[in-house]
């Protein structure tokens, strides 16, 4: 977690790589659409996303909660009920 | 219980500060205290199966992530309905206990802390019947 500092751009995360993902496997499947990927007992997909938490804005890694339990909620949208 | 909560939505940072600092910070004292991200455009909810691309929102998905990183249960809902926190609770209960014990026992349906766990074996094959009864389904 690492502060940022707020610019005019609006930051997006997105899926961080795996380093084994190689430029050759991705040509080979070029019009493969991207396929949820989880699956209980298997990695959840790592990813960098930038936030806000106690007044700073922030960006998470979700690699960098190994060692932790950590849940992770998605909900539609801000001002809606959670 | 040592639990990291992480929030996401396709709203910027910017919005997640407006509606905490405006709604949220009036039911939660201090304000949410964990990090609201950022999916804008829905790339990580589409990895995570939870991106409605119709409707451009990321449905209302739930994982339980441990601490080498795997996905030990999800739970992914309608927008409309709200979540029961109190299973979330219980379901991380029964997998840090799993995880304590290394697999010796196991938590069978309707455990809460407090109730009897099964430890798996050959002993038990044919005689979970003598262990757990049907009512300890519920509460």
């Amino acid at each position: 977690m690492s502060t940022e500092a707020a610019g005019c751009t609006r930051p997006t995360g997105g899926p961080a790589e795996e380093q084994t993902n190689s430029s050759e496997t991705k040509q080979q499947q070029p019009s493969m659409e991207v396929q949820a990927m989880i699956k209980v007992g298997r990695k959840a997909p790592d990813f960098t996303a930038p936030g806000y938490h106690k007044g700073e804005f922030i960006n998470v890694k979700l690699s960098d909660y190994l060692g932790k339990w950590v849940v992770l909620c998605f909900y539609p949208g801000d001002f809606t009920f959670v | 219980m040592g639990v990291e909560v992480l929030s996401m939505s396709i709203d910027s940072m910017f919005t997640h500060k407006m509606w905490n600092d405006h709604e949220l910070a009036k039911m939660v004292d201090g304000g949410v205290p964990f990090p609201m991200l950022s999916d804008a455009g829905g790339k990580i909810g589409t990895v995570y199966g939870v991106y409605d691309e119709e409707a451009g929102v990321e449905t209302r998905g739930r994982f339980l992530i441990d601490p080498d990183g795997i996905v030990q249960g999800y739970e992914v809902l309608t927008p409309p309905i709200g979540r029961n926190v109190g299973e979330t609770i219980r379901q991380l209960q029964a997998l840090q206990l799993i995880r304590e014990k290394e697999g010796t026992e196991a938590t069978p349906s309707g455990w809460k802390p407090g109730k009897a766990t099964l430890k798996p074996g050959i002993d038990l094959v044919g005689n979970v019947w003598k262990e757990w009864k049907t009512d300890q389904a519920f509460d």
